[in-house]
């Protein structure tokens, strides 16, 4: 019950920032809570918001389920053999603290303008952590539990099942939170480049027009969620009996 | 000890094994790229991108976008260091506070900040000043956490051991918390200096009038693509080579702190 309070105080203190903020830097800059808040129920009552909110739905769609898959196979592949684990994970690192931003042209000159650039960049910033975060989860089993599936006479299927994925799940889930939010942010940025749909573009076009009001209302319904979803796969975390 | 110099042969088997797999990547890329399986219209050869490369710093033509970003870089990464370490004291001291925005800073990752970044062009006009604000914007959370996370982590008998000295709070803090949450405070500006550098580069693209990314995004709508992936590999190059830098003396730092 504190918890909840305390939520709900930091939630007041940030629209009180805000609001503060909003006194101080005026109207151009940016739009007052309340008016946000307006702005944001009027946009959801639109067809179009929703045309664009659902392109963007799509294409994080796909790319979450590739970098989820894709990460978790990888990550099990590279883990599995501590050598490829010790050789490929400062590389896996380098690549992903590396600005992808830059690599953007690279993607659109592969995949041409359109929805599969931004699953593909989308992908790109979600791939590499669920793959770390697997691949170190793996490395780290301790021995005793090989052993011990191997004292019991466990088949390779009941060792998968019984042992290493209840080992791995609370990194697993932890590097899928991760690769969730940067995926996010991946498919944002790419439609803010180079789309003519989606919240991104909306975003950008907004910008272009000088149109606050619609850039704030629109950052703080991905806000909003982004922290839901986030609060969600925490809760899943916490719910996992270790 | 011996477990150490053993450990350290591993270590140079493997990354020998790594340089193999970096080098047979580039030259398969280098392959595709020369038969023609990718078209010159869509990827260099890595070779020619270094060519490109050599050429561009050669001849100083970007000298000013370049200097323009590392020089944003810099001020976001001092910023956001100088910052989040202040503002983790402070939270760290206040512990109502502390367990008000604790569902802020665990959660602040997943906003996906950088749609902010039109708000800022809005109040700072484009240029450096904005940029700088969400790249540090971007950074400051992961140095505020790193703090707190050394000064949680300070062994309780190092305190105890200041008590029986009777220093004052001022030398206990130079000379007992400082050192002890030193390697936390490291982590903390390895992450800083990689989220700035993401942070500078990306809004260099969405919109700027000069850096390296808005020259990258000019040189793609140019049709560029020589200096467009000259100007990609400085990135990679850069960014690969700072953090590995910043990884290594991290990870010596995490691992003296282990063995003491």
């Amino acid at each position: 019950m504190k918890r909840a309070g305390d939520s709900l105080l930091l939630i007041f203190g940030i629209i009180a920032a805000w609001q503060v903020f909003y006194w101080l830097a005026g109207d151009i800059a940016l739009t007052s809570p309340a008016d946000t808040a307006a702005h944001l129920w009027n946009l959801l009552g639109t067809a179009r918001f929703w045309g664009h909110a659902a392109e963007t739905a799509r294409a994080f769609g796909f790319a979450v389920v590739i970098s989820l898959a894709g990460g978790v196979a990888l990550g099990v592949l590279l883990g599995l053999n501590r050598t490829s684990g010790i050789v490929s994970e400062p590389i896996l690192i380098a690549l992903y603290s590396l600005p992808k931003v830059t690599l953007y042209p690279l993607v659109l000159l592969c995949f041409g303008l359109g929805m599969s650039a931004k699953v593909a960049f989308g992908a790109m910033h979600g791939l590499i952590p669920v793959t770390i975060f697997t691949m170190k989860a793996i490395l780290q089993i301790k021995p005793v539990l090989w052993r011990t599936a191997h004292a019991m006479r466990l088949s390779a299927h009941q060792t998968a099942l019984t042992i290493a994925l209840p080992a791995v799940l609370p990194e697993v889930i932890a590097g899928a939170r991760l690769g969730f939010s940067l995926t996010l942010l991946g498919v944002l940025i790419g439609e803010m480049f180079a789309s003519q749909r989606g919240l991104g573009f909306m975003i950008v076009s907004a910008m272009g027009l000088g149109d606050i009001a619609t850039i704030m209302a629109v950052a703080v319904f991905l806000s909003v969620f982004a922290i839901a979803a986030n609060a969600l796969l925490l809760w899943l975390d916490r719910a996992i009996p270790r | 000890m011996s477990s150490r110099i053993f450990s350290r042969e591993i270590l140079s088997r493997e990354g020998w094994i790594r340089l193999a797999v970096v080098v047979t990547f580039t030259a398969a890329f280098e392959a595709l790229c020369r038969f023609g399986v990718i078209p010159r219209t869509v990827v260099l050869p890595p070779s020619d991108m270094a060519a490109s490369l050599w050429h561009i710093l050669r001849t100083g033509e970007y000298n000013k976008d370049i200097l323009s970003t590392l020089g944003n870089v810099a001020a976001s990464a001092v910023i956001s260091v100088t910052l989040g370490f202040a503002l983790g004291v402070l939270i760290h001291a206040l512990p109502r506070l502390r367990t008000t925005i604790e569902p802020l800073l665990a959660s602040y990752y997943a906003v996906p900040t950088f749609m902010f970044y039109p708000v800022f062009i809005v109040v700072f006009g484009v240029g450096s000043r904005a940029i700088i604000a969400i790249a540090v914007l971007l950074s400051v959370v992961a140095m505020i956490a790193s703090t707190l996370a050394g000064l949680d982590r300070i062994p309780r008998v190092l305190r105890k051991t200041a008590a029986i000295y009777r220093m004052s709070t001022a030398r206990r803090a130079v000379l007992i918390d400082f050192p002890a949450a030193a390697p936390h405070l490291f982590t903390g500006i390895k992450l800083a200096f990689a989220y700035a550098f993401i942070g500078v580069i990306a809004s260099e693209f969405i919109l700027s009038g000069q850096g390296v990314g808005y020259a990258i995004a000019y040189a793609y709508n140019n049709f560029d693509n020589r200096n467009m992936y000259g100007l990609m590999l400085l990135v990679i190059l850069l960014a690969t080579a700072a953090n590995t830098a910043l990884d290594t003396i991290d990870r010596r730092m995490q691992s003296r702190t282990r063995r003491e």
